[in-house]
């Protein structure tokens, strides 16, 4: 139990500093570095309290893909001058107003975690832990069953993802020279090879 | 204070989240950085999800914790898809600067 707390300190500790460092850090790149380490000790939290499944889809997810999407897009897009900083403009009327919504929701949450208490009998579903499988066993036998409709949802809704993020991002330049597969092998020798008849002395006029 | 029970973790989720939505609020200059605020955001339900799935020994949280995952990565590819847009139309993706709605 001491190795729990000792634990859960220490990754809930590096995990608000960080997360506090993504929202007030200078630069964007710095922001990306510590939201990385912030999933990391997410990650790592969710693996020491039992949920290994998740922390690992944490890592390779959030980690492996968004993380390293938003380094992308950092790098991509010329960010570097733009500097964050707080608290600087002429009409910044509504810094006072989101720092009092964001303490409101704060000390609520905290009001409503101070006060809860466990009922004794709140466990009435049929998706109970079982003890003597794993974590991603037990997962599996739920996730296939009778959540097969959200999961498919959620394929979907990454598929949904992927065709928008390429359209919007798509566009045709001017001017740039590609290979077309259909008219490549759509012609025949009847409509590309022309004879032509040549004097001699004379060339030919080649007009394309 | 040495047990470590659900309200550690809950209070952990609304730290997050508060900072988080500080981020989203008071973000003057980068929309990338309004971005990864609205991740953190959805870490801490993922962190609230998975805590109460553990703690009350039902393994249905956790499920809907994979559901918020994949919202999350789908959003986090949408937005980025709209900034890198933006950026390409107006040369700019300060806070300040985004003003077309009048917002």
């Amino acid at each position: 139990m001491l190795a729990h707390s000792i634990f859960f300190y220490f990754f809930s500790v590096i995990a608000i500093f960080s997360s506090l460092m993504v929202i007030t850090s200078r630069s964007t790149i710095n922001s990306v570095f510590f939201l990385i380490l912030d999933f990391i000790s997410v990650g790592c939290l969710f693996i020491m309290v039992g949920a290994e499944f998740l922390g690992m889809i944490i890592l390779i997810v959030y980690v492996g893909a968004v993380a390293v999407l938003f380094l992308f897009v950092v790098m991509m897009l010329n960010v570097a001058e733009q500097k964050q900083s707080w608290f600087i403009g002429k009409k910044s009327t509504h810094i006072p107003i989101g720092l009092i919504v964001s303490v409101l929701i704060l000390l609520e949450l905290l009001v409503v975690v101070g006060g809860w208490k466990f009922k004794d009998n709140l466990m009435s579903s049929n998706t109970l832990n079982l003890s003597d499988i794993s974590n991603t066993h037990q997962l599996g036998l739920v996730m296939y069953t009778d959540y097969i409709l959200y999961f498919q949802l959620a394929g979907v809704i990454l598929l949904l993802s992927m065709i928008g993020a390429i359209l919007l991002t798509f566009r045709q330049r001017k001017g740039v020279k590609k290979q077309s597969y259909f008219n490549q092998i759509s012609r025949n020798p009847s409509s590309s090879i022309e004879l032509r008849d040549v004097k001699s002395n004379e060339g030919v006029k080649i007009d394309d | 204070m040495i047990e470590i029970g659900l309200g550690h973790y809950l209070s952990l989720g609304a730290i997050i989240f508060f900072l988080g939505v500080i981020g989203i609020f008071l973000n003057r200059k980068n929309v990338i950085v309004i971005l990864m605020s609205i991740e953190l955001i959805l870490l801490s339900v993922n962190i609230n999800l998975i805590s109460f799935s553990i703690f009350s020994g039902d393994i249905v949280g956790q499920i809907f914790t994979m559901l918020i995952l994949t919202v999350a990565a789908a959003e986090a590819a949408i937005g980025l898809a709209i900034i890198v847009v933006y950026y390409r139309n107006r040369g700019s993706i300060r806070v300040e600067d985004i003003h077309g709605m009048k917002g």
